[in-house]
């Protein structure tokens, strides 16, 4: 039997959202007996893609995290609606059954990560399945997974070593969407955005030239990273944490040096930093 | 009844149509098996083989093809307009407002016919004009090159000619610097992903962004070609006004810039070159004429003006700084120049003197010796390796189309029509208005480049003025210039008849007198290769990974009333006693064999395996040896790529372009000739200020620069408004209070100052319109600047039937200038646009 289970590589994602529309393509107006009532033409996200903007002109990022159902191991909508109602599948995926689930509300909102939607019309709360009724027939991955143009999504067998989102994982660069939830999701990410410091560099004498080459440390608490200004004068350290004081060190020799503290409540661009002889 | 399973073609891929009960219940990217890709292609950069998986990546759109087929949306039976009467008052001040009432298919086929009929009598045939939209539902049978074009020569209409509407400063500009006027001004697009990964080592990517449009038809193929470009440290950046989608997918350097001053930039990069010595002196010197004239003006000696970093800074609001370091940058790296996704296109050239922007493009490539290792024009959507011998026509290939095909006995082509009248596309509206207009250019001039110089007037001598339009689709409100001047047209007496074919309801449909429903290429037969438009752009399926033709079959019946194109014109030409001579003897089904016939599948696979499979990917040969774009020319060889086009391909001038010299023009030899006084397209190019831009008087008035490139979520027009799924993509349309806005991007330096919030609805206006959008604050557009795509299908007038109401379906083409490109250059300027933005109170 094998476990089911995703890779989502952010770095990858072109922010298409092939994959919200072929979600809908299979979901939207087929019922599905056993596995899910078809979805509302408007108003679901079973396959939610989440665009983050970050920094400010001209030093800016946009990033896009397709987030379906993590099909947790611990999943709080198993015990968040009447018994039966949602059960996990020896594969690994969840599903919310769609007869035995109808009018239960309540699983909606049990679910931190907020991708469970409530279809009015047939009074059932409904999600993401990995397209279980087809993987069932056969299929060997999902719709949205089928459609990327990137293979940004990637799905398998967890428990194959040969499979690609086993070796994937195998890396070791991936991590879940809010770990803090414990639910020991079966989605995995690499290349969440987090905050970056950029800025770009002249020197005060060469105001029209970029400053090359300029060695900037980045500091916080015992953590050091290095870096050189590039040919446009640009420098980035991206991958930070949130919220952490950071101090910025400019260094170039015949220039005075330059320190910076800086606190990554946002995605901070420094703009122009001039160093002086 | 159980499941089947069909296959079909569309704009942008291939797909598997699942039918259950006569429904459509699923569609999917086409389902071919592993074993039908043996053998496909390898590039080995030395340290990795790449190869394509064998899928079809078809565009985001085509996944919501399943609700655009069943869309509330689709005209589902024949209407008249209420007030038309054929026989008493015609009422044509009240088209776009009057309410229509549903008629038998007899009676409007007989309206239709008979005013034919009576149009060509009173007036005679060339008072008949009639055009479709910008491209179609897939395949050659239905495409509108082909029953549509063979009907209209039939019945010997006024042809209209399009303009070049996504090139034209390449059209009009760039063939008269490096020829290619037989690509209609866009650059061979030969084996460049072998040469890019072989040998680039970084790619400036110059009004350009892949990821929204795709090469025009060839789906998302080459998004994975990006990422390996990626992955192997390849640099990118990105001039564009906005950080655009594969700036964000690539994590590029983004430089963004003011609209209408690329050519300053340009020249500022020449400079640094020329006063650095980086350029490629011997490239120039045996490639290239003209040289030292282009010299003196980037230098100043012409006009005492020196094309400075420092003096295009403030020009572009681009830091001198990073002018100087792009500039060095590109000449230390092998440079390809992604100046539009097929080459040549991009926003850019569709400003005002875009002539000038395209020619830089193509000279700067020069100055780096074009043609070399990994210095191309590439906009990193076309030139895979592809097997081009095989044949199968495309839409525009004169055997690809219904009128002209060998595969046809009685051809109707422009030969067999007597009327030689002409429209223009762009000046319809003005030729109906206010004739006489005159304009200079057979639109798509792939023939010669004198041809961009040939002088039309409307109404020609000895022919009609138009009173019969017969169009078909409806998509310019929201594609072509100062729209609201169709809005006038559509309700001067002077048309007195106006029908409408279409398959959705769109921006033009409620101007018909009579409306027919046109079934989609789901509901009939057809056959066509995927991303093959043919023509021009000879051999475009090499944007897509493999060449697949598709046997389209028909899935379902067609829906409510609906008919197919050809059906419906067969209908009419029975009417007008000529049914023989327009289908040939054929029904729709002999057109696909009659193709396929000429083709040369007949050698790979039979007609009955070809219709039971549904489709044929065309192998790779297993020699296959990569002809880079125009490295013949950079090594002074013979043409070697597959080129059909060009014309001294395989003559004693093999070795030329064609340019009139046979070499890359700095100064334009052709131009010279024909517009040696021309300060607007100088014989060598020059920068001139935009008449809309941020110097302008205008800009007073109107301080902010609309920017409307092509659309990300809609192709063309098409899938916008019909295809419902499209409108949760905030990138595409947001809802606000339940009706789906089109956004307009905004700097918050712009939006502050206005009271103007993330989500407001807004109002663009300027004195040619005003259109209402959904505010998009965001970091990732300059500021000055208000970035809202093209293409918007919905044209929703708050008055309807008044020009200039305000509207609110996002049509922002409603407030671009018909003003040309300049004086002896009839292509479009959407993007030199200014215009203020209010918060939108109701």
């Amino acid at each position: 039997m094998a476990r089911y289970g995703m890779v989502i590589d952010v770095e990858k994602c072109t922010g298409c959202y092939s994959c919200f529309l072929a979600c809908k393509d299979e979901f939207c107006g087929n019922n599905y007996p056993g596995y899910a009532a078809s979805q509302p033409a408007k108003g679901h996200y079973w396959m939610k893609v989440v665009p983050v903007e970050r920094g400010t002109t001209p030093k800016v990022k946009l990033d896009y995290i397709p987030t379906p159902c993590q099909q947790c191991e611990n999943a709080p909508c198993i015990s968040g609606g009447a018994p039966g109602a949602v059960y996990r599948r020896p594969d690994g995926i969840v599903i919310i059954d769609p007869e035995k689930a109808k009018g239960d509300k309540g699983i909606v909102s049990s679910c931190p990560y907020r991708v469970i939607y409530w279809n009015e019309e047939e009074n059932v709360a409904q999600k993401c399945n990995f397209c279980a009724h087809l993987l069932d027939k056969g299929w060997k991955e999902p719709r949205c997974v089928e459609t990327c143009p990137t293979d940004a999504l990637i799905f398998g067998d967890l428990d194959d070593p040969k499979s690609e989102i086993a070796k994937k994982l195998k890396k070791g660069n991936t991590e879940t969407l809010h770990p803090e939830f414990a639910t020991r999701p079966s989605v995995c990410y690499i290349g969440l955005p987090k905050k970056f410091i950029a800025g770009e560099v002249v020197f005060a004498d060469k105001k029209d030239e970029a400053a090359t080459g300029v060695k900037v440390t980045l500091v916080c608490g015992s953590k050091k990273m290095e870096t050189a200004t590039d040919h446009y004068g640009d420098f980035e350290f991206d991958g930070l944490d949130s919220n952490k004081e950071y101090k910025v060190r400019l260094e170039y020799a015949g220039y005075k040096t330059q320190e910076m503290q800086v606190k990554t409540l946002k995605d901070i661009n420094l703009g122009e930093i001039v160093l002086a002889r | 009844m159980a499941e089947q399973i069909f296959t079909s073609c569309t704009n942008a891929g291939p797909i598997s149509v699942y039918v259950r009960d006569g429904k459509v219940v699923r569609i999917r990217p086409l389902e071919a098996k592993d074993e039908d890709f043996k053998p496909s292609w390898t590039i080995d950069d030395g340290q990795r083989k790449y190869s394509p998986p064998n899928k079809f990546f078809i565009s985001p759109f085509i996944h919501a093809e399943r609700t655009r087929l069943y869309s509330e949306d689709r005209i589902k039976y024949p209407y008249k307009r209420v007030d038309f009467d054929p026989k008493g008052k015609r009422n044509p001040q009240t088209r776009g407002k009057a309410k229509y009432e549903r008629i038998s298919w007899d009676e409007a086929l007989d309206i239709v016919s008979s005013e034919i009929t009576r149009v060509t009598n009173t007036y005679g045939s060339s008072a008949i004009t009639g055009i479709t939209s910008s491209h179609h539902n897939w395949g050659v049978v239905g495409y509108k090159m082909g029953p549509f074009a063979r009907f209209m020569h039939m019945i010997g209409y006024t042809p209209i000619f399009d303009n070049p509407d996504s090139w034209e400063g390449w059209h009009w500009g760039a063939t008269h610097t490096y020829g290619f006027y037989w690509r209609l001004g866009m650059p061979e697009p030969y084996d460049h992903l072998t040469d890019a990964l072989q040998h680039a080592e970084m790619i400036v990517y110059w009004s350009c962004d892949p990821d929204s449009t795709r090469g025009t038809y060839t789906g998302q193929d080459s998004c994975m070609w990006r990422q390996w470009l990626k992955e192997k440290g390849v640099e990118m950046v990105f001039i564009d006004p906005l950080y655009n989608y594969t700036n964000a997918a690539m994590d590029g350097k983004w430089i963004p810039i003011r609209m209408g001053t690329g050519t300053a930039l340009a020249m500022a990069i020449a400079y640094v070159w020329i006063t650095e010595n980086s350029y490629d002196k011997k490239y120039i010197e045996t490639r290239t004429v003209g040289f030292e004239t282009f010299k003196d003006y980037v230098l100043g000696k012409e006009d005492g003006v020196e094309k400075t970093p420092a003096w295009a800074s403030e020009e572009t609001g681009i830091p001198i700084k990073t002018i100087v370091s792009l500039a060095r940058r590109w000449a230390t790296k092998r440079t390809v120049l992604a100046s539009g996704t097929r080459g040549g296109e991009g926003g850019a050239c569709r400003e005002a003197y875009a002539t000038e922007w395209a020619r830089m493009m193509v000279l700067l490539q020069a100055m780096q010796g074009l043609g070399k290792p990994g210095v191309s024009i590439w906009g990193t959507c076309m030139g895979a390796p592809s097997n081009v011998d095989v044949f199968f026509p495309g839409y525009a290939d004169p055997d690809g189309r219904m009128g002209s095909t060998k595969a046809a006995n009685i051809k109707f082509s422009p030969a067999q029509n007597p009327t030689k009248q002409r429209l223009y596309r762009l000046t319809v509206p003005d030729a109906i208005l206010n004739p006489p207009i005159d304009w200079r250019g057979d639109g798509f001039c792939g023939n010669s480049l004198e041809q961009q110089f040939n002088e039309y007037v409307y109404p020609m001598k000895g022919h009609s003025e138009v009173k019969m339009f017969y169009r078909y689709g409806g998509s310019f409100i929201g594609t072509m210039s100062d729209t609201n001047k169709w809005v006038k047209m559509y309700q001067s007496e002077k048309l007195e008849f106006v029908v409408n074919q279409d398959c959705w309801y769109n921006s033009e449909t409620n101007f018909a007198d009579i409306i027919l429903p046109a079934c989609t290429s789901i509901e009939r037969d057809d056959v066509g290769e995927w991303g093959a438009a043919g023509g021009y752009t000879h051999h475009a399926s090499n944007g897509c990974n493999h060449r697949i033709v598709v046997r389209q079959q028909k899935c379902i019946e067609p829906l409510w009333e609906s008919k197919s194109d050809y059906q419906i014109l067969t209908l009419l030409a029975e009417r007008l006693g000529r049914k023989e001579e327009f289908t040939d003897g054929k029904d729709e089904i002999g057109w696909i064999k009659a193709f396929y016939e000429i083709s040369d599948l007949p050698k790979y696979i039979s007609y009955e395996e070809f219709e039971k499979k549904g489709y044929y990917v065309i192998p790779m040969p297993e020699d296959y040896k990569p002809t880079v774009s125009m490295r013949w020319f950079a090594e002074g060889r013979e043409c070697d790529t597959p080129d059909l086009g060009n014309p001294k391909r395989g003559t004693d001038k093999a070795k030329e372009l064609g340019t009139y010299t046979g070499k890359i023009e700095f100064v334009s030899e052709s131009l010279k000739k024909y517009y040696p006084n021309d300060e607007e397209r100088p014989v060598s190019p020059k920068y001139i200020p935009s008449w809309e831009g941020h110097r302008s008087e205008l800009a007073k008035k109107y301080p902010l620069a609309l920017v409307s490139p092509h659309p990300r979520f809609t192709f063309h027009t098409h899938y916008d408004k019909h295809a419902d799924w499209l409108n949760e993509i905030p990138t595409h349309r947001v809802y606000k209070d339940g009706y789906p806005y089109w956004p307009a991007r905004i700097h918050p330096t712009d939006a502050d100052p206005r009271g103007i919030k993330n989500g407001d609805i807004v109002m663009l206006y300027n004195d040619r319109g005003a259109v209402l959008c959904v505010a998009k604050v965001t970091q990732r557009v300059m500021p000055g600047i208000i970035h809202s795509y093209a293409s918007s299908a919905v044209y929703d007038p708050l008055e309807p039937g008044k020009a200039g109401s305000i509207d609110r379906g996002g049509c922002v083409n409603l407030l671009t200038s018909s003003r040309m490109l300049s004086k002896n250059v009839p292509g479009m300027t959407p993007n030199s646009c200014l215009i203020e933005i209010e918060k939108w109170e109701g």
